[in-house]
């Protein structure tokens, strides 16, 4: 049996049960890394030897019957989650040999589980990008198709994950880092409430927006996922003291009197014919298990976008401010004084789409321009959060596609920022209101390519988007496809 | 809105970075059409209606200002591309 392809579920009970051990899993993943990384490319940085460690330290712990949930399963880790004395790159040369000396909560609370480091997973510099292109490691494939993007910015967590090279992995989330992806590579990827999941060891990119999620094989393991890394922490202040529920448990398949929203604004055109089909089939699916569906407006649908693209570079330019080749990360040679050491020292270990971003968001912030442009952004995103709360009334969740298109090809988009961000245009609301939203697989295009369908839920509402993708996905197949990852397309 | 090389340069004085002048060019076009993208916003009115800063319902987080471990002074200085005794090193400043 290939144990790489089994889902955290599968193995919980396989561990629990002795039939396999965590070191066989692990090198079972390890041996699939060997075979398809070289095509793939989601990895910046592979930990086997740690990984090892850990599996043996998690079957002692398994063989005292101590285990929990993720104990001994070998998961991914975005690369821009800091793990002490582990290389964390955020995909930018300027953080290329940062060594963080402390570990994030999320990596904490992994650790506590004793789950199995594999490695850190590609991802655009800083989380900058819907593409995985960005990277100053190189771009990330997409496993259904070489040729194309795996998405981004979690991308390599979303490619490692459909390739089979963990069981799981985390993401991040600012605009639709983890659904964009998801949707992409045919996995299942959940962006959580903003403040139910600790920020704290999270390289910040827009502090207002940025949440860490699950991408996972199938909406179970997603579940199971979300219920290890979420919770108060009071090194996050914008961490939520709201109890954490039980995750696995919501996943009862009973969708009786579900009310679905879908907001006509986002069907306005503008959306391939695959996905359309797709997305509309799911609502039928969706109708025939017991909810129910009426059309609802976000009125201010059309702006989210470009709230997003002021709004986020806006605060990634304050965040960024503080690699200046002073405290970590990498300082330019031979500077002439202090303040050309800070430009020197920026120019060459930021990337162009960062720099980008820096300049649009230092701009929209200068003297003369702040109300133009981020005080009107961040009062056309109270009116969207207005439109949420509205369209909560009449329904429990919202259904749209999570992107407007399958994967596109390496390269189509790299020389039009403004094509790349709209990319995002189904993904950035959830981060500007705040609420929880998952892509799950809803079908696959002409091409073969996977095609994700998306569902919003009210603030700390998890449970209801997973209960409905969970019901669906029981009914459907999509999630048990896997790529061939043949050079050409893989269908 | 056209950004002319100028204020592009402006831009990158304020937040420290240093662009070649192919960079400069081709910001000055990309912030352009980008610009253009955001006078959507114009079209909405906004008048009396409160910004949002942040998504969840900001509540100011207190704690005792007590004494608690930290990271060493060499954890901290692990990764500075320039320490010596216990500091960091930069350029000079005061000339």
């Amino acid at each position: 049996m290939d144990l790489y392809r089994l889902k955290i579920h599968e193995l919980q009970e396989m561990l629990q049960r002795g039939e396999v051990s965590s070191r066989e899993v692990t090198e079972s993943v390890f041996r699939r890394i060997d075979d398809v990384e070289g095509k793939v490319g989601a990895f910046i940085t592979l930990m086997e030897d740690e990984g090892l460690e850990c599996a043996e330290l998690a079957d002692r712990r398994i063989e005292e019957g101590k285990q929990d949930g993720l104990t001994g399963i070998p998961l991914a880790i975005k690369d821009n989650m800091c793990m002490k004395g582990k290389r964390t790159t955020c995909g930018s040369k300027i953080l290329e040999s940062y060594k963080p000396p402390y570990d994030g909560t999320v990596i904490k609370s992994l650790g506590g589980h004793l789950s199995v480091p594999v490695g850190k997973t590609n991802m655009d510099e800083f989380a900058m990008g819907s593409s995985t292109e960005t990277s100053y490691f190189g771009i990330t494939r997409n496993p259904w198709d070489l040729g194309r993007i795996a998405g981004g910015s979690s991308g390599g967590s979303a490619s490692a994950v459909a390739a089979d090279e963990c069981i799981g992995a985390l993401g991040s989330d600012t605009g639709g880092s983890i659904r964009q992806p998801a949707a992409y590579c045919g996995v299942v990827g959940l962006k959580p409430t903003y403040g139910r999941v600790s920020r704290f060891g999270l390289v910040a990119f827009a502090s207002s927006l940025d949440q860490i999620g699950p991408l996972t094989k199938d909406v179970r393991d997603c579940a199971i996922l979300l219920t290890a890394i979420s919770g108060h922490d009071r090194l996050d202040s914008t961490s939520v003291d709201i109890a954490v529920e039980d995750y696995v448990n919501s996943l009862d398949g009973d969708i009786g009197g579900l009310r679905i929203g879908i907001p006509k604004e986002y069907f306005t055109g503008g959306i391939d014919p695959d996905v359309e089909k797709s997305v509309w089939d799911a609502v039928k699916g969706l109708e025939k298990l017991g909810a129910a569906y009426k059309e609802v407006s976000l009125s201010h649908s059309e702006y989210a976008l470009a709230a997003y693209y002021i709004i986020a570079p806006a605060e990634a330019s304050s965040n960024l401010a503080r690699y200046d080749g002073v405290k970590y990360g990498y300082r330019a040679s031979r500077p002439e004084g202090l303040i050309d050491m800070y430009a020197k020292t920026r120019s060459e270990g930021f990337g162009r789409e960062v720099k980008r971003r820096i300049m649009l968001g230092t701009y929209a912030l200068s003297a003369g321009y702040y109300d133009a442009y981020y005080k009107k952004a961040s009062q056309v995103r109270t009116l969207i959060a207005r439109d949420f709360d509205e369209a909560f009334k009449e329904c429990d969740l919202l259904l749209t596609p999570t992107v407007p298109a399958p994967a596109f090809k390496i390269g189509e988009k790299t020389g039009d920022p403004l094509q790349m961000y709209l990319t995002d245009i189904f993904t950035v609301p959830a981060n500007l209101v705040g609420v929880p939203g998952i892509s799950v697989p809803c079908g696959f295009s002409k091409d073969g390519l996977p095609i994700g369908l998306q569902l919003l839920g009210r603030h700390f509402d998890e449970a209801t988007i997973l209960r409905a993708a969970y019901a669906f996905e029981q009914h459907t197949d999509y999630h048990l496809r896997r790529p061939s990852l043949d050079a050409g397309r893989g269908k | 809105m056209k950004i002319s090389k100028e204020e592009v340069e402006k831009v990158a004085v304020l937040a420290r970075l240093a662009l070649t002048e192919g960079e400069t060019e081709t910001f000055s076009s990309e912030m352009s059409s980008i610009l253009d993208y955001f006078d959507k916003l114009k079209e909405v009115d906004t008048e009396k209606v409160e910004p949002t800063s942040h998504a969840s319902a900001g509540r100011n987080v207190m704690r005792h200002d007590e004494v608690r471990p930290s990271l060493s002074k060499e954890e901290c200085l692990m990764n500075a591309p320039d320490a010596d005794k216990g500091c960091l090193r930069v350029p000079k400043i005061i000339g």
